[in-house]
């Protein structure tokens, strides 16, 4: 028998409108203690008004020993950020 | 009239600050962080709750009363809180066992003083309601846990019941005061708590087989400042600043 519980990833929304964001882990028996120990971990101070649980051997990451053919070759490739563009001053927020 | 009012209102307060200190003394010994936070978390609930009936009880008795002076200047004999909430952190089934048993009381009490006909109550238990329902989750989903886990986990979940739920008598023991309330409607009937709270228990146990002793407690008198030999280590912890140090504040 397994004597720890399995982890999981706790996401919360800060509020409608905005997305679920990772916020920690924690250790739990099923989801449903999942999302009763990420109210009780992570939402104590008004944090968030909505939580997603995914234990955390349903996520799949990339590996760090990849990260060179993964990321690197956007690094010279400048012109994919739309910099090029000028901004008339009326647009803020970009 | 309004003696019975203010002896109703430590009844209320009395519970709520008994278990929350019994919570309390888990801290930093929960069995993991997140059950330990879950159960500090509650200890604070009703610590709040504490502190609005306390500061209308001051306000009833008048003079230089405050919320601290009767949380922490009261002596063993006046205290009004029930028995159940006194009883020791033995292991997690003993603080589920009566987290359970409690919350399955707290919950249809705290929905009728909704209604109540005295406003100050009124607000404090609308305000409250919420935090007390998810208590009852809470604790209804551990004893269903610990109930149809392993063996194991199962007989000492039942060894916390018998040890508990003949404690529940006195809950629904009406005392003169508790009558008086009822009648003005300011109060609750305690009938019909115990019709909410048998329902409620029943169907988490039942769901798991546990089974409740017949056997119940006659004698308990904690409504009536009788309190058993927990009482008094848990009132010189509670008490020894505002003892040794008259009026500290911090």
């Amino acid at each position: 028998m397994k004597k720890e519980w399995p982890i999981w990833e706790i996401f919360i929304r800060s509020k409608n409108g905005l997305e679920h964001r990772h916020v920690g882990s924690l250790h739990a028996a099923d989801a449903e203690m999942a999302m009763e120990n990420a109210r009780d971990v992570y939402t104590r101070r008004m944090e968030g008004v909505s939580i997603w649980v995914v234990e955390s051997i349903h996520i799949t990451a990339s590996n760090p020993e990849n990260s060179g053919e993964l990321f690197e070759p956007a690094q010279d490739k400048v012109y994919r950020h739309p910099t090029f563009y000028t901004l008339p001053d009326e647009v803020k927020h970009i | 009239m309004k003696d019975q009012l203010y002896e109703y209102i430590l009844m209320l307060g009395d519970n709520a600050m008994i278990l929350g200190h019994r919570l309390s003394e888990l801290c930093g010994h929960g069995p993991n962080l997140e059950t330990d936070i879950a159960l500090t978390n509650i200890s604070l609930d009703l610590y709040g709750q504490v502190r609005s009936y306390f500061q209308y009880a001051a306000e009833l008795k008048g003079g230089d009363a405050t919320e601290d002076s009767i949380a922490f200047l009261r002596e063993e004999r006046e205290y009004r809180n029930v028995l159940l909430v006194e009883q020791a952190n033995t292991d997690f089934a003993y603080v589920i066992g009566r987290q359970f048993l409690f919350d399955a009381f707290h919950l249809p009490l705290l929905e009728q003083l909704c209604n109540s006909a005295d406003t100050q109550i009124q607000a404090i238990a609308q305000k409250s309601i919420k935090e007390i329902r998810y208590h009852h989750r809470f604790s209804s989903e551990w004893v269903k846990r610990l109930g149809g886990g392993t063996a194991e986990s199962h007989t000492r979940m039942q060894e916390a019941l018998n040890h508990l739920y003949p404690y529940t008598k006195e809950l629904f023991t009406e005392t003169e005061i508790e009558a008086a309330m009822r009648d003005n409607g300011k109060g609750a009937d305690l009938a019909l708590v115990k019709a909410a709270f048998d329902a409620s228990v029943e169907s988490v146990c039942n769901a798991v087989g546990l089974t409740l002793p017949e056997q119940m407690r006659n004698y308990d008198k904690g409504k009536y400042g009788i309190h058993s030999e927990h009482m008094g280590f848990m009132l010189s912890q509670l008490q020894y600043m505002q003892r040794a140090y008259p009026n500290m504040q911090w």
